[in-house]
């Protein structure tokens, strides 16, 4: 602070100047700053400066400045994935080579296989499937034992190769007609039926409509369904006589499924996901606990 | 606020008392000499002579091999391990400490060595002062170490003295150029012996004689190399005075019955210089020789009593006491004592040296106690864990025969340093089956863990739905080691629908 007269007031204990602030008797010491903060304040703006220059710094219109150095997050993202491909390599070719059989033998490969059939299911499957693969109604739990189109490894990678009534020609096909809406059954007769369903695994109400149903049940189901209800996996024909629905096993939604038909999708992976990546969802899926 | 010309620098220095002079030395940390906008002012100590100067030798010699040699100690732990003795692998996240052994859910036992640690620190320190400071503090050995090379170089307190005020010269120069030549080379050996504690220490330092060491190794070397330099050579006891909170803390372990380094004002007072001849009746045995400001390496006046600044080295005893053999007076007048002998022989009591205080039997009796913890904790150690994990999506699955399936990451660690094949059961649910994922076979899973490490398998488990007790089933994962018997298990639920 300095007077009219330009001379600096300092403080008579500390011999610092003052800034001229004031309160209540007490003034403002103007301190300088410690010479080794004020050293690594003006350090930090050299380096400033140069990072400019070094590194990518500013935003352009379009574009950024690139910076000498050549520096770019995405290229480092780049390199560390090439170098995740190449470390993997190796086993992707033994994935390649092996048949899914012997990748179930080899501890290294099926843990390879899991790990890899685990983050394509998250990407690609789990949205119809959930995350932990446990289904909804109308898309199957993979970690059951029952299986539409049967469980070994193989079947299960021809069901992800070609799809369940997708649009590849090798896609796995079957029809649940719908009954009462191409009128091939009245309301009752599918009503006697879906009792008779029941039945199969013990749970009708109505022992006379679930007789009145086992008759039309060998006239027009046991083709597909067969005798008892065991189903038929040829055609994807879902076994009635488990504990497992896929769209649900109460009795007015086996009478919309029997009155309206089901005809679920699943696409076929072929040509979206390459061939390593398929073996290893089969393997993941295989391992989920109801594998064959 | 100058330093007064020291007379050290020309002739005519006053006497003390016969044949010794008196050394015109500021104590630049005492209280009132000390404010608080002042500069560092430059302490430069005088080479002590005595016992207590060569138990601080011989404790820098024994410190600093035990630093730069521990890497180098063999241990054999088998092939799976390796054979250094101490050793931090952070990679593989163990610690080797001799026959002990910690896994990063171990690190409690470090906890306890640092409790012991801090207790030791506090029973010294309740018995014998701030002696942790004055002999063992790496920051005491290796300021003591720099100076010696410092006092090597340029000679002791008064050519040190003349040389810093000298007008600079090829002398000066040259003797600067060697002093912080060396002292850098004692900084770059610290660092470069710290690295070894993490690496194997024989490998480590043939790459980085060849220049294949991990850049980390040099990294380390260097900061290490730049914080020995800076603290031990240049900062030195502002690092004691200024930065460790040891000082402030101490006070709280000190009473009237520890053994500091005391000035014994009844029999040194009333100080003064003392002529040939003269009668010592009626004055202090202190001639005032400033010796024990001069020998200090924190720049006080022992004088002027138990202080911040005293790290309890002892110097100034041995100063002292080389002063009163020559003007031949007792011994002691500055010695390891306490405020209440003190006052005893003032008023002419017997002193009474008093070790079993409560203060340090508790102190004592704490580290006894951590002791048997962790010896209790390191013999029973198990050397088998399990970790159950549920899966949590899916919560149960229902198969087609109605009966309910649980999934379970099932983890093992085997701290053996042998391949280990462990059986796995689970108890208390009644006609359960187990598979494990990957292998298949009949009886109870058997699976196999290598030596040294964690394995995880996926464990199904499933029941018939009447045996569930509601929608969370208590079970039980039993492990049992093939070879031994060792069995340890782990307590888990089983979730079902319920109701």
């Amino acid at each position: 602070m300095t007077d009219v007269a330009g001379h600096k007031e300092t403080d008579e204990i500390t011999g610092t100047e003052t800034t001229g602030h004031e309160w209540d008797g007490i003034k403002e010491l103007n301190t300088p700053l410690p010479r080794w903060w004020l050293w690594t304040f003006y350090a930090c703006i050299a380096w400033a400066v140069v990072y400019w220059i070094a590194m990518p710094a500013w935003p352009l219109v379009s574009s950024h400045t690139k910076g000498v150095l050549g520096y770019a997050s995405r290229a480092v993202v780049d390199q560390r994935l090439a170098a995740a491909r190449a470390a993997q390599s190796v086993f992707v070719a033994r994935i390649n080579a092996a048949s899914l059989g012997e990748i179930r033998q080899d501890p290294e490969l099926l843990a390879f296989a899991i790990a890899g059939g685990r983050s394509a299911f998250a990407v690609n499957c789990s949205q119809c499937h959930g995350r932990g693969a446990a289904g909804s109604p109308g898309f199957a739990n993979l970690n059951d034992d029952a299986w539409l189109w049967g469980g070994t490894l193989d079947d299960i990678h021809q069901t992800i190769t070609y799809g369940i009534r997708s649009d590849h020609e090798e896609t796995r096909v079957g029809d649940m007609p719908a009954f009462v809406r191409d009128e091939i059954l009245t309301r009752d007769q599918v009503g006697d039926v879906a009792e008779y369903v029941l039945s199969l695994s013990g749970r009708s109400a109505d022992p006379a409509a679930a007789g009145r149903g086992a008759a039309i049940f060998a006239e027009q189901c046991v083709a597909c369904h067969q005798e008892g209800g065991v189903g038929n996996r040829e055609v994807g024909a879902p076994n009635l006589s488990d504990s497992i629905w896929l769209y649900g096993g109460d009795k007015a939604t086996i009478v919309e499924t029997v009155s309206n038909g089901r005809g679920g999708v699943m696409p076929a992976w072929t040509g979206r996901l390459d061939p390593t990546t398929i073996k290893q969802l089969a393997v993941y899926v295989h391992s989920l606990g109801g594998g064959e | 606020m100058d330093q007064p010309a020291t007379s050290e620098l020309g002739a005519g220095a006053p006497t003390a008392a016969h044949g010794v002079a008196r050394v015109d030395v500021r104590a630049v940390n005492k209280k009132e000499h000390r404010s608080a906008y002042q500069k560092r002012l430059k302490i430069f100590p005088k080479k002590a002579r005595g016992g207590f100067r060569r138990l601080k030798w011989g404790i820098m010699a024994l410190t600093l091999s035990a630093y730069y040699l521990a890497p180098w100690l063999r241990w054999d732990r088998g092939p799976s391990a390796p054979d250094q003795a101490i050793l931090l692998d952070i990679p593989a996240r163990r610690f080797y400490f001799f026959f002990i052994e910690i896994w990063p859910q171990e690190i409690y036992y470090l906890t306890g060595l640092l409790i012991l640690a801090a207790f030791g620190l506090f029973l010294a320190t309740s018995l014998f002062g701030r002696v942790w400071c004055g002999y063992t503090c790496p920051q005491t050995v290796w300021t003591d170490l720099f100076i010696a090379v410092e006092r090597m170089v340029e000679g002791d307190r008064g050519a040190r003295m003349r040389l810093d005020k000298a007008p600079w010269s090829a002398t000066k120069i040259g003797k600067r150029v060697v002093k912080h030549g060396i002292w850098l080379i004692i900084a770059m050996m610290t660092g470069g012996a710290w690295v070894f504690y993490f690496a194997d220490a024989p490998s480590l330092l043939g790459e980085l004689v060849t220049l294949q060491a991990p850049p980390i190794a040099y990294i380390a070397i260097g900061v290490l190399t730049f914080t020995t330099y800076i603290l031990g050579g240049l900062a030195r006891e502002q690092v004691c005075i200024y930065m460790c909170p040891w000082p402030r803390i101490q006070a709280a372990m000190v009473d009237v019955d520890s053994m500091i380094v005391t000035y014994r004002g009844y029999r040194g007072e009333p100080r003064g210089p003392h002529r040939k001849g003269e009668p010592w009746e009626g004055r202090g045995d202190c001639i005032d020789c400033n010796n024990c400001v001069a020998v200090c390496p924190t720049g006080i006046d022992i004088r002027d009593g138990s202080q911040l600044e005293c790290i309890n080295c002892g110097l100034c005893v041995d100063a002292c006491n080389d002063v009163m053999d020559r003007i031949h007076r007792p011994r002691g007048l500055i010695a390891y004592d306490t405020f209440a002998n003190v006052e005893r022989r003032a008023s002419g009591k017997s002193a009474r040296v008093k070790l079993l205080r409560a203060r340090p039997l508790i102190y004592a009796g704490s580290m006894v106690a951590v002791a048997a913890v962790m010896v209790f904790g390191l013999s029973t150690r198990a050397t088998l864990d399990v970790n159950v994990l549920r899966d949590r999506n899916p919560l149960f699955v229902t198969l087609s025969d109605g009966s309910i399936r649980n999934g379970y990451t099932v983890k093992i660690i085997n701290k053996q340093h042998e391949r280990r094949t462990y059986r796995l059961t689970v108890e208390g649910l009644p006609g359960h089956r187990v598979r494990v994922v990957g292998r298949d076979g009949a009886g109870a899973p058997m699976l196999p863990v290598p030596a040294d490490r964690l394995a995880s398998y996926r464990v199904l488990v499933s029941a018939p739905v009447d045996v569930l007790k509601g929608q969370s089933t208590p079970i039980v994962f039993l492990l049992t080691d093939t070879a031994g018997g060792t069995r340890v298990s782990y307590d888990a639920v089983f979730r079902g629908p319920g109701g």
